[in-house]
């Protein structure tokens, strides 16, 4: 193994990108059994580089310091990734479960199609967040872009800024927080009560998120699917 | 997909490292268009004097056509080669008569920009390769753009390479296709516009020469990009003095600004923009869809 592993103070295998290809590093996050005792993971000179950490099925934590390119942690299985920077396009891609936290600003469709984890932005994300999402919840900070939520399934969106235009587009039962204005509802997302039931889920996604308490839950606003795109509807015939 | 990448400086101190600097976001940005690469320079400019960047075939003699245009037209005409093009600097008021004379001592020529400031140079080829024959490392200036293209609307040919230029001073990169432009191509030309290119990228570039000919400003022209161009576009335009940045409301293709009090700068992908002097620390977003961003210096 030609990745360059130091054991530092902290316990943590340093992997250093301006020495060991990107290739190095996941081969080495592969090669992680459940019970690996190397635990703790820290990648220096990200350099934008894409496809970091992606793939990762064991219960480690990897630390990303600086800004990291496309599919960062796509895939994730049980991983803890943080990314000290931002994330470009797709981060967290088809997550299955474990933990992926930007501490910058993610690019396009954070967290498309995954099944399951958690996903924290601190910053804003872009277009598309949570496109297709099947049962991950995406916890954004700042903003998110244009057509997030599109036909997204399973799990749970809080926003604490703003959305863009067509949230939640051909949304089907993913649940939709926002605490900020909204541009537009795409097709048949409609705004749904929080009732004392979403403010527990919501309570708990803020907390698995580490921030319960710190905002006001009375003032999210729920979204959800209003259902009319489940069933043919000769009205609709035109739109098929 | 394309690679583009712009560099607006705000430091003097780094103007004489804008080339090497530019080179080496290209050179990043090679694997998203390995097809040809060019770029522009928007450098030192003398009063009354107007820079035309020729192009030639390979092997051509730069100085024995400047001797040629000077015998035509007893025009002083400064010649600076690299490699395939040239830039002829001549005084501003002999710009037509030494136009005249290229297309009549030398019709294979083509002058592919011009401008008080501003050089452009465009091949075929490796973008980092593009880069070293034209020794763009050794290039100073105050902002530059640059490209590099996977071809998708026309063929990998000098002409379709990028930056497009079609107004004095002013050029534009592109990634992405549009979808209406033979009919914005129509109207411009109806207006009295002449397209040297196939390519809708150009098209684009002259409807911003357009836009600005009738009196807007580059972000006055960029708005009225939004309603006028279909498609999917990044764009990065350079003028004589400003530099601007547009993605189309869908905001299908990449981009990524970094800014410091030293620069502006533009890439498709963060990772263009590593090796730029304090980047750590430099307010690096997203630019948003549909939102013109332009930064120009005082005239």
């Amino acid at each position: 193994m030609s990745v360059l592993e130091l054991d530092t103070p902290t316990g943590a295998r340093v992997v250093d990108l301006s020495t060991s290809s990107v290739r190095e590093l996941n081969a080495a996050l592969h090669a992680l059994k459940a019970d690996t005792n190397a635990t703790r993971w820290q990648v220096l000179n990200p350099r934008g580089r894409h496809a970091l950490a992606a793939g990762i099925d064991a219960p480690v934590t990897v630390e990303i310091d600086g800004h990291a390119g496309y599919y960062c942690a796509g895939m994730n299985k049980l991983a803890t990734v943080i990314v000290n920077g931002n994330a470009g396009v797709g981060v967290a891609e088809n997550i299955m479960s474990g933990l992926v936290h930007v501490k910058g600003d993610a690019s396009q469709s954070a967290g498309a199609t995954g099944c399951g984890g958690l996903i924290i932005i601190d910053g804003n994300a872009s277009a598309r967040c949570g496109i297709s999402m099947k049962g991950v919840d995406i916890v954004v900070k700042g903003s998110v872009g244009h057509m997030s939520a599109f036909m997204a399934q399973a799990g749970a969106l809080v926003v604490l800024g703003d959305a863009g235009e067509a949230l939640g587009d051909s949304l089907y039962e993913a649940k939709l927080f926002v605490r900020g204005s909204v541009a537009s509802l795409g097709a048949d997302c409609i705004e749904k009560g929080l009732r004392d039931e979403h403010r527990a889920l919501l309570a708990s996604k803020l907390e698995a998120a580490g921030i319960l308490g710190e905002v006001d839950i009375g003032e999210f606003r729920r979204y959800g699917s209003g259902r009319t795109l489940y069933h043919f509807h000769v009205d609709n015939v035109s739109s098929y | 997909m394309c690679g583009i990448v712009g560099l607006f400086l705000k430091d003097k101190t780094l103007e004489p490292e804008l080339g090497a600097l530019i080179a080496g976001m290209l050179g990043v940005m090679c694997d998203r268009g390995p097809d040809s690469a060019g770029f522009a320079v928007y450098g030192a400019g003398a009063p009354g004097m107007v820079k035309l960047t020729v192009r030639g075939p390979e092997g051509t003699d730069f100085a024995v056509l400047g001797a040629r245009i000077e015998a035509a037209t007893d025009v002083l005409v400064s010649v600076s080669p690299r490699a395939t093009h040239a830039v002829l600097t001549v005084p501003a008021a002999e710009e037509a008569t030494v136009r005249a004379a290229l297309a009549e001592v030398a019709p294979e020529m083509r002058i592919v920009g011009a401008g008080s400031r501003m050089e452009l140079y465009k091949e075929v080829g490796l973008p980092s390769q593009v880069a070293t024959r034209f020794a763009l490392d050794t290039m100073s200036g105050t902002h530059a753009i640059g490209h590099t293209r996977m071809a998708t609307e026309s063929a990998v040919t000098t002409d379709g390479a990028h930056p497009f230029s079609t107004g004095p001073d002013q050029c534009l990169v592109h990634n992405g296709s549009l979808s209406n432009h033979a009919g914005v191509r129509r109207e411009l030309e109806r207006e009295g516009l002449r397209l040297a290119t196939d390519n809708d990228s150009e098209v684009a570039a002259a409807y911003l020469t357009h836009r600005m000919k009738a009196g807007d400003t580059l972000g006055e022209a960029l708005t009225h990009s939004l309603d006028d161009l279909d498609g999917f576009y990044t764009f990065v335009v350079g003028t004589e003095s400003g530099f601007g940045v547009l993605r189309d409301p869908i905001a299908c293709k990449p981009a990524v600004l970094a800014e410091t009090d030293r620069y502006v700068a533009f890439g498709s992908e963060y990772r263009a923009l590593v090796d730029l002097p304090g980047i750590e620390h430099a307010k690096v977003w997203e630019p948003e869809p549909g939102k013109v961003y332009f930064w120009e210096h005082a005239a």
